[in-house]
């Protein structure tokens, strides 16, 4: 995923900000990490190098440490955030099918983004309705008994939601 | 260095200079102890390949040679049931996600997991584990290093090593099954900034890091 030069410089700018007053034990690394995703939503590669050179440490350690906690971000999340339960119940009822036809549908893996930024993949341990799994949460919108095809219509309805919208928005801009 | 004491290995009485690690102190009376993670002079021991297991006199069970510092009077037996059955289940552990293709290894004659199979008479190919191949792509991007992380054994001699070339580009990421030794962002070798002085190589003592020929 490429981020724009201002996304790269605010990243930048965070974590100096984040890492200044520091010290640099590298007890620090992971509150510091943890900050650096509240702020952003995400770490990415710019914000681990400066990191990796507050402590002093191999850039690779600090990627190492982001890699192994499930907590952290790589790529910054999508404006519609897909949840795929991985919960028991949902897992029994083949939910990694349903993760798979999501990674087909949108051409990324577990944790990615789409390079229009519109969606991001995530896998999440049970969200509580187990009666309706498999169960995917989009946005905070809880979508039960997901099927393959399910997955398309989820998909096309979502971008009719979009062309809906942009035509409202020519609409006004028309009507003004 | 510091004083000798006297220890028994096998039976075999050995002079040894006190607080050295037990693990070398058998290499070096030609006693053979399987290891994998472990470096002569490293300060410490990562003992995360749980293969060099050996019987201590008056320990309830088997310890690594390798955290274990020898002190006077100290009897230790290489093998027995216990430590067998340990080490068979390490190595077919290790084996079930191993890239057997000795004919064509870089490493064939001189792999540290071939010595093992042959000096414990244990199989190279796993009997009651099914092989879980990682599929990944082999990286020959840079220039004289062919890495096939399929053939890693995670032990991180190359990370090692490559830390005291100075360079510092290898390191373990991710986790469980997926964790495996590769650069910052994933970047191929070629791209991470590697200089190829194939210390990594060299440290390997599999074929997952070989010298391109």
């Amino acid at each position: 995923m490429k981020l724009t030069a201002e996304e790269t410089i605010v990243a930048v700018e965070t974590t100096r900000e984040i890492l200044s007053g520091i010290h640099d034990s590298r007890g620090s690394l992971i509150p510091v990490l943890q900050r650096v995703q509240n702020k952003l939503g995400y770490v990415p590669p710019v914000a681990m190098q400066e990191v990796a050179a507050h402590f002093n440490i191999p850039a690779v350690d600090v990627y190492g440490v982001i890699t192994f906690y499930n907590q952290f971000r790589l790529t910054p999340p999508g404006k519609n955030q897909v949840k795929i339960c991985m919960g028991t119940a949902c897992h029994m009822r083949g939910a990694n099918i349903i993760q798979e036809a999501w990674e087909r549908r949108l051409k990324i893996k577990v944790g990615e983004t789409t390079e229009d930024r519109e969606f991001s993949l995530e896998r999440v341990a049970c969200v509580g309705c187990c009666t309706m799994a498999p169960v995917v949460v989009i946005n905070e919108e809880v979508n039960g008994k997901i099927t393959p095809t399910r997955v398309d219509g989820l998909l096309f309805s979502y971008e009719l939601d979009k062309k809906n919208e942009a035509a409202a928005k020519g609409g006004e801009n028309n009507g003004q | 260095m510091g004083k000798q004491v006297t220890i028994t290995v096998d039976g075999k009485t050995i002079s040894a200079g006190e607080g050295e690690m037990l693990l070398w102190t058998a290499l070096d009376n030609d006693i053979y102890i399987p290891h994998l993670c472990s470096e002569r002079n490293e300060k410490e021991t990562p003992a995360s390949c749980r293969l060099c297991f050996v019987e201590v006199a008056g320990r309830p069970a088997p310890v690594p040679a390798c955290t274990l510092s020898v002190s006077e009077g100290l009897v230790v037996k290489t093998r027995s049931e216990r430590v067998d059955a340990l080490v068979a289940a390490g190595f077919e552990l290790l084996m079930s996600n191993h890239r057997l293709d000795c004919k064509n290894c870089p490493a064939n004659g001189k792999c540290e997991l071939q010595r093992i199979a042959k000096a414990r008479k244990l199989r190279l190919k796993p009997k009651n584990l099914p092989i879980l191949d990682k599929g990944l792509p082999v990286d020959d991007s840079a220039p004289g290093i062919v890495y096939d992380p399929n053939k890693c054994v995670l032990c991180g001699r190359c990370i090692r090593a490559c830390r005291r070339s100075g360079n510092s580009i290898l390191g373990f990421t991710s986790r469980g099954f997926e964790r495996v030794v590769a650069t910052f962002g994933d970047l191929p070798l070629g791209e991470s900034g590697c200089q190829g002085c194939s210390d990594c190589a060299e440290a390997c003592p599999v074929g997952a890091l070989s010298k391109q020929a």
